[in-house]
């Protein structure tokens, strides 16, 4: 078809540009089995590393002995504390201003904890080496519960303590004792307590987020290759932030930064677990550099849920207040931070407790407080956002609940009660009592229009006579409807508060258009299975008018990709894609010019049409981008360099908050404590959309993982420290077979700050998700007096809910 | 993940691998389909230097359908077992029970034999086996002799088997005509072992119960067959008050653990409830 | 531990190798032959990542030994695509409908999927949630791959219906 007879909507259309349900460029490799992940990197002589690890939860290290593991054909070295000490390395710094061992430095302080690191030819050859080093450990008192840790003489982190044995200062401040890790606060506490304490009605509630962990299909691992020759240290890994890794890495090892390449390939899976620094990457790292030869370290999937960073394990006690009419007039939380042995959380620096001070919600809460107090224990270390910006899966989870609890204490409808408090739309942009300016937001519209979709009013209608059917022996299943109306935070964020170890969060973009009218583009973000090389590319060519399937996006290679914060809380669409719409700006910018230069006309007297500069008035007069691409390199332009590229480095003005209003129709067997989830319906507004079909599988995902998290899934430990849940066999993640079909649905209201409006939606799914499910499981129990119980909601809890309630008869 | 070495062997029949076995003792063990023992040698909760792989035994194979008695190989693996129609017609229960082991990869290659022999509380068909009164074939050097499954189960992981025979066929008895058989089972998701399962048969006659079999399985350290409870169930009218009495018999045979799963006090109670829904099923499909 | 002389058909070909008996399959497809399609995600045969086809069955390759396979023949997801190097339709489905994201999951989902749909080539949906619980993935929810194993049963029914 000639240029003259499409009309501009069929030109947009074959642009496959933003807002199209383009398929994805990534899965051609994938569906193949030709993806190239971590483990699949193999290097001449490249050697494999294994950890010994600990039994105990708590112990003194009295000696390694590795005499009898050096013995085993093909092991080539193993590693301690003592060989990393000369080099510094036996302690890193953590992202939240905390240091960890590496290797155990004279005691361990969780259960699974490295001590050991065996390098050998092959895999199995280090496995028989692990099993062969005698560690000789001297047990000591265990703490696993954060309450006692405060209270309790015993020392965790004896390397935190002076003389004396009273408690350093922490990265935040002072410390009111040796397990203690830090305070932090928002909002007004006196002012809080006051309205808290005249109020009409106040509703009260402790409510335990346990620990979980992301487990992404793919495990952590590194391959790391020193090359004496050229001094150059190459280090592939599963890296959610490529570029700060290799700061941080140079920074720990004394190898300058432009000799350090960091590549992170294909990742299987991130949320969340894959941002911070692990022991095998420094270990990899460290043994290539004493082996001369490359070194790969995969962790197995024990080691992955005992020992790499958990996500929440946050105890939340909430006080919240309101008018006899349901109008809430004061929040009130406190929070006790359980961060395992080392405080490895992965937040900005200034937020040791991420951005909990969310938990006000979608709600105009006129005065607020919260504080945190972070506490040592023997778990892993972390905690780490899974798939919830930073902590935001915590705060929503609070308001949510809280919001459900105050609705028994005033005896109202939870959707009402809701829909009351709401953040109206003339409200915005809105500073929350705790310090955060929502961008925009129509909670009002969303919330009707999810209403209307389910029948609200026809399902509490069904529910209170399931509740006459059942008190009258007709059936033994309750039925739940479980509401969320989330306020998400991500998009992390402005360089002004939001740092990594002191490294802005602004993300970025480079693109350069070739001759022949098709281009290359690099980020600083990376894909663990969003999508960005399919995206990404939407964005430019709806801003360039070059057609998407003519852009090859790359990120991860930290030699070429600009520098970046990298892809988790939601932030590459925000953060990155806003980088990308400005630099494809300054390009069209430039195009303009040149197409001014070729049409013989005045810069402004052209105009940008899909594909193409038009001069105004004069439409049959006009310049495709192609021809444009192609002069950049063919024209002498006086006053214009040749070429045609541009970089941005975008620091957000503020966060982006994308909101969502979900509702859960559970039935539950109450003699089994089974559940069945009978209808889910989700509505997300994450602004504008670019690539919906994308938009619909992050949303089923993180819905999936919701899920689970509820009803199911968690990192529990015995009183010893011991992990019961460290196998897929008990770590629940659902199959197919337990994960219903979802309704998605969607309304527009566009970032007022964001260059295209767009927001972001990766975590949202799993954020309004959880509280969702969870509602459902506590709705069905209200009418028989219950007020809250915490999750996970399996089976032998929710039986147990039923027990208590004296509903087994 | 890595198990540790061991020497591999493939006899072509029963004498060769029993002699594998006696010349190594404790050290050789046989895998059938290997679902429940490479897992553990993966962990290295099992240490096994001479490994008797019994695949190409065809002696092991095979199901063959009598009018009184099915027997069936034991390396019969659990898709064979639902794919097997003649099966499904003389012992529908055991397609039942098979379908809700484990998942599609794993009955592929999961054998009856395997998951009967290892003594694993958390198998479905050791319970099962005793609900249908199987027996065991078992081969050893000093010749073949039958077990019964309800005498096989002495704790979890012993059994009447000798380290020196190998289990080779499974002898079912076929109901009789008209017997209700259901398999029912509460697990946290596919794959899981059972939160609490139970294997029913029930034969009426007009209004009365004329035979009855109950089995339970992972609510002790072997599968527990409910003779009380089944006894009980005989001469009655199979009212809701005989089916309670029945559960509550059956209730007392079991021993439950409290794992992840949940504690001793759910465990017992949903065992009741997964019975009772067991018997019900029964019920309903028994014809006569 | 000594080696043994291993032999199998892989996706067409024949190969052969020297490996420890306790070399488990997923190993030996992945660091033996190179062929890193199938992926390892746990270590106790829950995750399915790692499935192959064995002899016309699916299999968890990692709860196998390289010695059981011998004399084998194995498909795995590479081996699934048109010889031509285009996407044969199960892999074209799954591109279709979104029904992969970081791709981990993915060569074990095709290659199970393609299992499932010689055992049962109409499934219904519930057919195929039964049939594919052997397969973990954590970052679609499922639905699009149930969705993309419908679509492929409708394609490969179309197809054999113009070929007869």
């Amino acid at each position: 078809m000639k240029d003259e007879v499409q009309t501009p909507e069929d030109r947009a259309a074959g642009l496959k540009g933003m807002g199209c349900s383009r398929k994805r460029v990534e899965d051609v490799r994938f569906t193949q089995g030709k993806g190239n992940y971590v483990d699949d990197i193999k290097l001449d002589g490249m050697l494999f590393g294994d950890f010994v690890r600990s039994p105990y939860a708590h112990a003194r290290v009295k000696s390694i002995n590795s005499e009898e593991a050096m013995k085993v054909p093909g092991v080539v070295a193993v590693i301690t504390a003592a060989d990393l000490e000369p080099l510094g390395l036996h302690w890193m710094p953590t992202l939240a201003g905390d240091k960890q061992m590496v290797l155990a430095d004279g005691k361990v302080l969780f259960q699974g904890q490295e001590v050991a690191f065996v390098v050998a030819e092959d895999r199995y050859a280090a496995a028989d080496a692990v099993e062969l080093v005698e560690v000789e450990y001297e047990e000591l008192p265990v703490i696993v519960d954060p309450f006692e840790a405060l209270k309790s003489d015993v020392v965790l982190r004896e390397d935190t303590v002076d003389e004396n044995g009273k408690a350093t200062d922490g990265a935040h401040g002072p410390r009111n004792h040796p397990n203690h890790i830090f305070t932090w606060e928002a909002g007004e506490e006196a002012e809080t307590n006051a309205v808290i304490d005249s109020a009409e009605v106040v509703a009260e509630e402790t409510m335990y987020y346990h620990r979980t962990h992301p487990c992404p299909l793919e495990t952590c691992g590194s391959v790391a290759s020193m090359d004496k020759v050229t001094g150059k240290l190459t280090l592939w890994g599963t890296f959610q932030a490529p570029h700060a890794i290799r700061t941080v890495v140079s920074l720990i090892s004394g190898i300058a930064e432009h000799n350090i390449r960091v590549i992170s390939p294909d990742i299987g899976g991130g949320f969340g677990n894959k941002v911070g620094a692990y022991s095998g990457y420094v270990c990899s790292v460290v043994a290539s550099i004493v082996t001369g030869r490359p070194v790969k370290w995969i962790e197995d999937r024990m080691e992955n849920l005992m020992t790499t960073a958990f996500a929440r394990d946050y105890w939340m006690k909430g006080k919240i207040s309101a008018t006899k009419e349901g109008k809430i007039t004061g929040l009130h939380c406190h929070v006790t931070a359980d961060h395992g042995g080392f405080d490895a959380c992965a937040d900005p620096t200034k937020f040791p407790a991420g951005f909990m001070n969310i938990c006000t919600g979608s709600y105009d809460i006129p005065t607020a407080y919260l504080a945190v107090d972070g506490v040592y224990t023997n778990k892993a270390p972390g905690g780490v956002s899974y798939r919830c910006s930073f902590r935001v899966t915590e705060a929503v989870y609070f308001i949510e609940r809280m919001i459900e609890v105050l609705a028994i204490k005033l005896n109202m409808d939870a959707a009402e009660l809701r829909r009351i408090n709401f953040i109206k739309k003339e409200q915005f942009p809105y500073q929350s009592a705790l310090g955060w300016e929502y961008d925009s937001g129509d909670y009002h519209t969303a919330w009707d229009k999810a209403m209307k979709a389910v029948d609200y009013d026809g399902l509490r209608a069904e529910q209170a006579q399931r509740v006459e059917d059942f008190k009258a022996g007709k059936t033994r299943s309750l039925m739940g409807i479980g509401l969320s109306f989330f306020t998400e935070i991500v998009g992390a964020g402005p360089v002004k508060n939001c740092d990594i170890l002191g490294l802005g969060m602004f993300d970025s973009c480079e693109i350069r258009i070739h001759p022949t009218g098709s281009a290359i583009a690099r980020l600083g973000t990376i894909s663990q299975g969003q999508g960005h090389a399919t995206t990404f590319s939407q964005i430019i060519a709806s801003e360039i008018g070059i057609p998407a399937d003519d852009i090859t996006l790359e990120e991860g290679d930290t030699d070429t990709a600009p520098y970046g914060l990298g892809t988790y809380g939601s932030r590459s669409t925000p953060v990155a894609g806003a980088a990308t719409a400005m630099a494809a700006r300054k390009i069209r910018a430039k195009a303009q010019m040149i197409a001014a230069y070729l049409l013989e006309v005045h810069d402004d007297d052209v105009e940008f049409d899909v594909d193409r500069f038009v001069v105004k008035g004069a439409p049959e007069r006009f310049k495709t981008m192609k021809e444009i691409a192609f002069a950049a390199y063919n024209q002498a332009i006086p006053g214009i360099e040749p070429g045609l590229e541009a970089v941005s480095y975008y620091d957000p003005p503020n966060m982006t908050y994308p909101f969502g209003a979900y509702v859960c129709v559970m039935d539950i067997d109450v003699d089994t404590g089974v559940p069945d989830i009978r209808r889910f319906y989700a509505l997300d507004d994450c602004g504008t959309r670019i690539n919906p079909m994308i938009i619909e599988g992050q949303v089923h995902g993180g819905l999936t993982e919701a899920l689970a998290v509820a009803l199911g899934q968690e990192i529990a430990y015995d009183e010893m420290g011991n992990v019961k849940t460290g196998t897929l066999m008990d770590f629940f993640l659902p199959t197919a077979w337990e994960v219903p079909n979802y309704e998605t649905d969607y309304t527009v209201t566009p970032s007022p700050h964001h260059p295209i409006g767009a927001k972001g939606v990766g975590e949202s799914p799993h954020v309004g998700g959880v509280p969702c499910f969870s509602n459902a499981v506590q709705d069905a129990f209200r009418a028989f007096g219950l007020t809250h119980t915490n999750m996970p909601h399996d089976h032998w809890r929710i039986w147990k809910t039923a027990n208590d309630l004296g509903l087994h008869g | 993940m890595i198990p540790s070495g061991f020497e591999y062997h493939r006899p072509a029949d029963v004498a060769g691998a029993l002699s594998i076995l006696q010349e190594h003792g404790d050290d050789a063990r046989v895998i059938a389909g290997g679902h429940s023992l490479i897992p553990m040698m993966k962990l290295r909760m099992a240490d096994v230097d001479h490994l008797i792989d019994l695949q190409d035994i065809d002696a092991l194979k095979g199901i063959s359908i009598g009018t009184d008695e099915v027997t069936i190989g034991a390396m019969v693996t659990q898709h064979e077992l639902i794919e097997n129609d003649a099966l499904a017609q003389a012992v529908p229960i055991i397609r039942e029970a098979a379908l809700v082991i484990a998942d599609p990869q794993v009955r592929y290659v999961g054998t009856i034999g395997g998951n009967v022999a290892n003594g694993d509380p958390g198998n479905d068909m050791p319970g099962l086996m005793q609900c249908l009164d199987a027996r065991f074939e078992l081969v050893g050097p000093d010749g073949t002799r039958e077990v019964p499954a309800r005498e096989f189960y002495e704790a979890a992981y012993f059994t009447a088997r000798e380290d020196e025979e190998i289990l080779t066929k499974v002898i079912i008895p076929v109901p009789a005509a008209g017997t209700g058989q259901a398999y029912e089972k509460q697990k946290r998701k596919i794959g899981d072992y059972a939160t609490a399962a139970a294997g029913v048969m029930i034969q009426t006659e007009g209004e009365v119960c004329t035979a009855t079999s109950i089995a339970m399985t992972n609510l002790a350290d072997t599968p527990v067959w409910c003779e009380a409870a089944s006894d009980a169930l005989v001469g009655s009218s199979l009212s809701d008050v005989d089916c309670k009495t029945a559960v509550m018999l059956a209730l007392g045979d079991i021993e439950p653990v409290a794992d992840n799963r949940g504690p001793v006090e759910f465990k017992k109670h949903v065992a009741g409830v997964i019975l009772r829904r067991a018997i019900d099923r029964a019920i309903a499909r028994a014809s006569n | 531990m000594s080696k043994m002389h291993v032999k199998l058909k892989v996706n067409g070909r024949e190969v052969e190798g020297l490996a420890e008996p306790r070399t488990l399959l997923i190993h030996f497809l992945r660091e033996n032959l190179k062929i890193t399609g199938p992926h390892i995600g746990c270590e106790t045969s829950h995750c399915g990542a790692c499935t192959v086809d064995l002899n016309g069955k699916s299999v968890k390759s990692c709860t196998v030994f390289v010695a059981q396979a011998q004399e084998a023949e194995i498909t795995t997801v590479e081996g699934l695509a048109n010889d031509d190097g285009t996407l044969g339709v199960i892999q074209e489905m799954f591109r279709e409908h979104h029904g992969l994201q970081c791709g981990f999951c993915t060569p074990g989902m095709i290659t199970r999927a393609h299992r499932l749909l010689q055992e049962n080539p109409s499934p219904t949906e519930e057919e195929v949630r039964f049939g594919m619980a052997g397969n973990l993935c954590r970052c679609t929810g499922y639905q699009n791959i149930v969705k993309s194993i419908m679509a492929a049963s409708d394609q490969l029914n179309a197809q054999k219906e113009a070929a007869e």
